[in-house]
């Protein structure tokens, strides 16, 4: 056991700003390895990779990738990197963002750029709660859970993703746990080579503040969890895609092809200068 | 130039020549032809008709027109575009303009050339539509959340609807920040006949790029002597990272530091004031031997104009000061005709807001307020009556 | 999680494994369990000592159990571990 060599994955990370600033354990840091190891065995040019994300802990992921990089105000990735992947359709765009500035402030963001079909990959850390700010609820709190602002527990209907993507119209929909490393890894590739709108849900643990809250305090409880509760059920109907804490439906739900936004905008741009 | 149907033109870039147009359509040639490439925004009266001609112009051109879901959307797209290097703006009005003030503190922390249009109507809230203001000023410069400066520009002819805007990409690109174009529903939707140049001739400036090669410890955020940090965007190979968080030169969140703040919001102020004398413009009419001034910008300057001539025709001296540049606004130059003359008069479509710069900066010498809300601007009998009024 | 296995390959003789090789940046481990807790042939345990964060970062109890299934440096959320195969032309 040598100490001497460096991480595989070193050239993806800002090394001066490694170690991150997550807590141990947090299901953050496994997905940037994911994405890290999807970058990597797809041997994609870094110098065509654009990272943007909003704010909560996930939104920090930015500023850790060696690649272009911006880290914009709550809820508006998506928006953003509408301007950035129309300004230069050759960028690889990527939304890597939480539940909540993904669907509560920014939801209408997500749903037109999916039903655009803006060609731009979208990875949700989905830890069910608000954790940079403390701790508050969001749109994927669970029902009854326990967080600062459902003190009593929460009595607000969580959104199932899968079945808000697909029913935008998202071309490649998807939702992992941290614990399916490999399958994440494969759904980022995927996503990352497909042209259209793609959505990655993943079932991130947040043991510091959810799992505290809610009877997992350890990772390895709410890693647990995960075991125990997820099933890979492929091309279930979304709507049936269930996310409830006894059973998590994991798996590729929506693999299907579709012109792009950047797509009919270059063949309109050409008929356009044909007719004059 | 027209509205109706398809041009018969071929798609220049520059429509130059004498041209018959509306101030919203002569904005939007002047963004084209200042190198505007990408357009997102959300119809809003009175400035749709500046998305509906950048709709029909940029494709022709190779640029890029997007209708946003909000204006929130349209201002993050802007920002987006700016930074993947190409240059960028929007158009809305009172309404759209509050919904962007968050966006446009992310602009500024990130020091992003980019341009607003807003064809200012009568508000607050939904208000009048379809009637001119000259009510959100102040918010242009006060908008958003924290400390920072502006640039903001108000035409008040169609040419320079045309003009201005070119200016403001100029600006904005020179001093990589937001630049405010202050029209208002008058100068928007009134048609006048206007001078396109050639295309050699219209002055364009460009962001100013790294001279340094991408490496590790390239800073995004270093200021050249003018406290303007050259700019990479997307996909040079700069790997930079930039973030609306308090940030340091090589843009990394510094969130726990007061230095860090200290040095970075005082920059941010300073890139703009500390260059005030190459930013600010300010148009005189006989105002050296002035012992009334009136001082208007926007649809009110037009009035101005007319009432400080028919006031010169009747033997009174009075003059006018325009400024063209709103933001910074144009301390030194009233200061120092306020202590040439014995009164000020300010007519605006609001309820007081330059009269309040004009007042601090003129001190002692007394200022008249002629405010105007409503469908009617000032009639420049209203203003020559003003300026009766100081003269007895 | 070990993983118990009970068949054994007829040519188990003939086919040699890859040798792994454990590498542990025990500074950046901030102790979260996750390698020792899931990797399936119990291969690492939490060691004695304490890096520079407070923590326990793991160690390998047999390196030769290790099946470079490379789960470990896949669920680390702090690059802290990883695996590479043994050069065995010199021999393990």
């Amino acid at each position: 056991m040598t100490e001497e060599l460096p991480h595989p994955y070193e050239k993806f990370l800002r090394k001066d700003r490694i170690p991150h600033i997550w807590c141990e354990g947090c299901g953050n840091g496994i997905i940037l390895n994911c994405f890290a190891r999807a970058l990597d065995e797809l041997n994609i040019d870094l110098n065509k990779v654009a990272v943007i994300s909003g704010i909560g802990c996930i939104g920090r992921v930015s500023g850790y990738t060696n690649t272009d990089s911006f880290h914009t105000t709550h809820g508006r990735p998506i928006a953003f990197a509408t301007g950035v992947k129309l300004a230069n359709p050759e960028l690889k765009v990527v939304v890597i963002s939480g539940d909540g500035d993904l669907f509560a402030i920014g939801g209408n963001h997500f749903i037109h750029a999916a039903r655009r079909n803006l060609d731009i990959q979208v990875i949700c850390a989905n830890n069910f709660i608000y954790g940079m700010t403390g701790g508050q609820g969001g749109p994927t709190t669970p029902l009854d859970a326990w967080t600062t602002t459902t003190p009593y527990g929460n009595i607000e209907q969580a959104f199932n993703l899968v079945h808000l993507a697909a029913a935008c119209g998202a071309v490649y929909v998807a939702r992992w746990t941290t614990l399916h490393t490999r399958w994440l890894t494969e759904s980022i590739k995927k996503a990352l080579q497909k042209e259209g709108f793609s959505f990655i849900e993943v079932v991130s643990q947040c043991p510091e503040i959810f799992g505290r809250y809610n009877n997992m305090e350890t990772s390895i409880k709410m890693m647990q969890w995960f075991k125990e509760a997820s099933e890979v059920q492929h091309f279930s109907e979304p709507s049936k895609a269930e996310i409830t804490p006894h059973r998590i439906v994991v798996g590729e739900f929506i693999d299907i092809e579709k012109p792009s936004y950047g797509r009919l905008l270059r063949e309109m741009k050409v008929k356009v200068s044909e007719k004059k | 130039m027209t509205t109706a149907s398809t041009s018969v033109e071929k798609p220049r870039v520059v429509r130059s020549g004498r041209r018959f147009t509306s101030g919203d359509i002569a904005c939007a040639e002047g963004a084209l032809a200042a190198g505007c490439r990408f357009f997102a925004g959300y119809p809003i009266t009175p400035a749709t008709e500046i998305a509906e001609h950048m709709a029909r112009r940029l494709p022709e051109i190779g640029g890029v027109y997007i209708q946003m879901e909000d204006e929130i959307a349209s201002m993050a797209a802007v920002i987006g575009a700016s930074y993947a290097g190409v240059k960028a703006m929007t158009a809305t009005s009172g309404p759209g303009f509050s919904l962007m003030m968050e966006n446009i503190g992310l602009a500024l922390m990130t020091e992003t050339p980019c341009v607003i249009v807003n064809v200012m109507r009568g508000g607050p809230s939904t208000g009048q539509p379809t009637m001119p203001g000259q009510q959100d000023v102040m918010q242009a410069r006060w908008g958003s959340h924290g400390d920072y400066e502006i640039i903001a520009l108000a035409p008040s002819s169609v040419q320079e609807m045309f003009d201005l805007t070119v200016e403001a990409f100029n600006l904005a690109e020179t001093y990589r920040v937001p630049v405010f174009v202050l029209a208002d529903e008058i100068v928007g939707h009134m048609w006048e006949r206007i001078t396109i140049l050639e295309a050699e001739s219209i002055k364009i400036v460009n962001r100013k790029k790294p001279t340094v090669p991408p490496s590790n410890e390239f800073a995004p955020f270093k200021p050249d002597e003018d406290l303007v940090p050259p700019m990479a965007v997307f996909g040079e190979g700069y790997h930079f990272h930039a973030t609306g968080l308090t940030h340091d030169e090589r843009g990394y969140p510094r969130t726990e530091s007061a230095e860090a703040q200290t040095r970075l919001v005082q920059r941010l102020c300073n890139k703009i004031r500390e260059n005030k004398g190459r930013i600010i413009r300010v148009e005189n009419a006989m105002l050296e031997d002035a012992e009334v001034a009136v001082v208007a910008y926007g649809i009110a300057a037009r009035a101005a104009l007319s009432a400080v001539r028919k006031a010169r025709a009747k033997g009174i001296k009075a003059g006018l000061l325009r400024p063209v540049t709103l933001w910074p606004f144009s301390e030194e130059q009233v200061a120092q005709m306020a202590r040439r003359v014995k009164a000020i008069v300010v007519p605006e479509m609001n309820c007081g807001q330059i009269v309040r710069e004009v007042e601090r900066a003129a001190k002692e010498t007394p200022v008249i307020f002629l405010p105007k809300l409503g469908e009617e601007p000032h009639k420049p009998d209203e203003i020559l009556d003003a300026i009766k009024e100081v003269q007895k | 999680m070990p993983v118990k296995t009970w068949r054994r390959p007829l040519d188990a003789d003939k086919v040699k494994p890859p040798k792994a090789e454990v590498h542990v940046l025990k500074d950046r481990c901030k102790g979260c369990g996750f390698c020792i807790e899931f990797c399936p042939k119990e291969v690492l345990e939490e060691s004695n000592e304490i890096n520079e964060r407070g923590v326990h970062p793991p160690r390998v109890k047999d390196e030769n159990r290790c099946a470079l299934c490379g789960f470990c440096a896949a669920v680390c959320p702090d690059f802290a571990i990883f695996t590479t195969e043994k050069n065995c032309k010199e021999g393990c």
